[in-house]
């Protein structure tokens, strides 16, 4: 019986088209265009200068101030230039330049494709190695992986989840590393256990994905006994951090609290494998799974791609553009950013690009709210959608506060079902970020 | 029957009077002192509640301009100097005019000469989209034309024009209220002196990227060139982060930055129509 969180949640199509596609590495481009804010927190500070060679692998930029994550080379080649370039959604955002030449990568990396199975490393060890080679959570925040896997004084972790739901539609990264590296997922979750110094870790994975399930629980009763396998339903948003704890251990995350309030971490299955790689391999977060997907196109990818790939090249390298796309997708559906533009260049958490057409991506015109509480009865934080959304543009701060849209997740399944196509979303999320400031203005008690 | 009306009236009566001599004695006993001084300032004051004087209404400026010692820091801006003069007479205080200001648009992009690089259909918010991204446009410091001012302007003076996409300010209406200013998220609008009979020049262009760039995005952006800030003789050119800036304190209307600067990025208003090679300027600005 598969399990799930206890209220809201919707049921989108999956279009899961791309899961036949195994991994395939991506050709090497000729210019890597490496972001510097590729984690939340503070950008890192550069440690190259323009002329510089680097190797793949070598670290260019280090983390600045405590939120925040290294970032290294991921092509081999000559810094071109270290400048102020657009990100996907326009905003100027230091990057490094590197004209590629080759790829030579550091010696100190392991490339060959043996497990290894025997972990070495002591726990402080593993989050100094963790930090340095510059992991953040690839479920779509990139959070710095160290500091969620170092509990705050006082905060013991009971469990650790790994997160192989993938409910978004479309997404097939997490689903094929699962099922050609999942030995490597696992060792990479002993290695979270052992730096958390829990004993208890749990893998979820949506009950779409039964290859997987079946893979993963061979895998564990034979060799892993800590580590328990949970199959869970197909819904909207299963992964999300709070619906997920809910869903395995039944606990609830408090409004305004993290996940280890309860006990819990949580980590994706992206990153348990490059935890693997950077603790077992040596080798430094600069390569992701990408797919490439779309019901227009003709056909759909699942590459192993260098950090700093720009998405035109992607498009271009599965055909090129199809000519009813109307809208690009970095990430999924639901909670993917739009592409304003092309020259962007991918960061570490980049899972997809989704290219759509017109009549999948148009919004129907406003119109009235009916009180179908349609809303109401997707929310997974059960918020009241319809009432926040009133409230907010009537810029009602405090009242908005005490109907709690600080908790929304911003997943969009109010969004999704109102028949009404009220742009929900849209200006809760702008109230959010409203009440959000204030409350983090205020002095705390 | 009649007995029972005579005594519910009665009764009723009875009931009313002794509950208007409790809430009588009420009043009395809790009665707030306030200064009588209030309430006349307030009818001075025209009764916007706009906030511009950056107080919560019309009575609480009149409030703070009886308590204060000094009337320097206190303006209302839609009664401009006149309220201001008639406030500082009736309290017996003295205070220095101002001059007269008003709002100003600092983008010129229009469809035009600002082309459309992406489809926003989004809640047509100017604070919504700014959160998603830098904007339908080739330039991140644009005007993103969903009229996040023209919903904040209570003065009725601010227009958002649907040929170019740009807001239109009315000099007439417009009190310098300031809620415009606060409205938008690119930090476009801003106050400027209405200088003598109307006049003034400014550059109508926020774009801080380098010539090439905001060129490339806007054929009518400042690119930062310097051609003005030589051919200013009062020095009240500055040019700051690629982009030019005319303080209003120092220009003095000579319009010789106008002629000079190749993207017509600089504007004049209310100046008589000058020789004909300038009528595309004059145009433009209607």
């Amino acid at each position: 019986m598969s399990k799930t969180f206890s209220i809201g949640g919707i049921h989108p199509s999956d279009n899961k088209i791309s899961v036949k596609a195994a991994i395939e590495n991506f050709p090497l481009m000729e210019m890597a265009y490496i972001s510097l804010s590729q984690h939340l927190g503070a950008p890192a500070e550069p440690v190259v200068a323009k002329g510089d060679k680097v190797k793949t692998g070598q670290l260019i930029a280090k983390a600045n101030g405590f939120i925040s994550a290294n970032v290294h080379s991921s092509v081999s080649g000559t810094v071109s230039s270290i400048e102020l370039l657009p990100d996907l959604a326009g905003n100027p955002v230091q990057h490094i330049v590197i004209k590629v030449e080759g790829d030579d990568w550091l010696e100190n990396i392991n490339r060959s494709s043996e497990i290894e199975r025997e972990i070495k490393l002591s726990g402080p060890e593993i989050l100094v190695k963790i930090a340095e080679c510059g992991i953040v959570g690839l479920g779509g925040a990139a959070f710095p992986t160290h500091i969620k896997l170092s509990p705050p004084p006082g905060k013991k972790a009971e469990y650790l989840i790994i997160n192989g739901a993938e409910c978004e539609p479309y997404l097939t990264s997490d689903y094929r590393i699962m099922l050609e590296q999942p030995e490597e997922i696992l060792i990479g979750a002993k290695i979270m256990m052992k730096a958390l110094n829990v004993n208890k870790c749990f893998l979820g994975i949506e009950d779409n994905k039964p290859k997987a399930i079946k893979k993963m629980k061979g895998l564990c009763s034979k060799s892993y006994p800590q580590i328990k396998v949970v199959s869970l339903l197909k819904k909207y948003p299963q992964g999300g951090e709070k619906q997920l704890i809910d869903a395995i251990v039944k606990r609830q995350v408090p409004s305004m609290g993290l996940p280890i309030d309860t006990g819990v971490v949580v980590q994706n299955v992206g990153t348990a494998l490059a935890v693997y790689e950077a603790v077992q391999k040596n080798k430094p977060l600069f390569e992701g799974i990408v797919t490439v997907t779309g019901k227009c196109m003709t056909e759909q990818r699942n590459f192993r791609m260098r950090v700093g790939t720009t998405f035109e090249s992607m498009i271009f390298a599965v055909g090129g553009f199809p000519k009813d796309a109307e809208k690009l997708i970095s990430g999924g559906p639901m909670m993917g950013k739009a592409v304003s533009r092309i020259d962007a260049s991918s960061v570490k958490s980049t899972s997809a690009l989704l290219l759509l057409t017109e009549k999948e991506t148009k919004r129907g015109e406003e119109g009235n709210c009916i009180r179908c509480a349609k809303c109401v009865e997707a929310c997974p934080m059960g918020l009241e959608p319809f009432l926040l959304n009133r409230l907010s543009r009537a810029g009602k701060i405090e009242e908005l506060e005490a109907n709690m849209v600080q908790d929304c997740i911003e997943c969009g399944s109010c969004i999704y079902t109102c028949p009404a196509n009220i742009p929900l979303l849209d200006t809760i999320r702008l109230s959010k970020a409203q009440v959000l400031k204030i409350l983090r203005s205020r002095p705390k008690k | 029957m009649t007995t029972t009306i005579i005594f519910t009236i009665v009764c009723l009566s009875l009931l009313g009077l002794g509950l208007a001599l409790i809430l009588y004695f009420t009043a009395q006993k809790f009665k707030v002192e306030e200064d009588p001084r209030i309430d006349d300032v307030e009818a001075i004051l025209p009764g916007a509640n706009c906030g511009g004087c950056g107080f919560a209404g019309c009575r609480a400026f009149a409030e703070g301009c009886v308590k204060a010692e000094s009337l320097d820091t206190m303006y209302c801006p839609v009664g401009g100097n006149d309220v201001m003069k008639n406030v500082a007479v009736y309290l017996g205080r003295t205070i220095a005019e101002k001059a007269p200001q008003v709002a100003v648009v600092k983008c010129n992009g229009n469809c035009d000469s600002r082309p459309k690089t992406s489809n926003y259909d989004g809640y047509p918010s100017c604070a919504v989209m700014s959160t998603l991204y830098s904007g339908d446009t080739g330039c991140r410091y644009g005007c993103l034309g969903q009229g996040d001012c023209e919903l904040s302007c209570k003065f009725d003076a601010l227009k958002m024009d649907p040929r170019t996409g740009l807001p239109e300010i009315d000099a007439d209406k417009c009190t310098a209220c300031g809620a415009c200013i606060k409205a938008c998220p690119k930090i476009l609008i801003e106050f400027r002196n209405k200088g003598p009979k109307g006049k003034r020049i400014f550059v109508s262009c926020m774009n801080k990227d380098k010539g090439g760039i905001a060129r490339k995005s806007c054929s009518v952006a400042c690119i930062g060139c310097t051609k003005c800030q030589k051919v200013c003789a009062y020095d009240a050119i500055t040019i700051s982060s690629n982009l030019a800036y005319i303080d209003y304190n120092k220009c003095k209307l000579c319009r010789k930055c106008v002629v000079e600067c190749p993207t017509n990025a600089i504007w004049e208003v209310n100046f008589p129509v000058r020789v004909p090679k300038k009528e595309v300027l004059t145009a433009e600005e209607q």
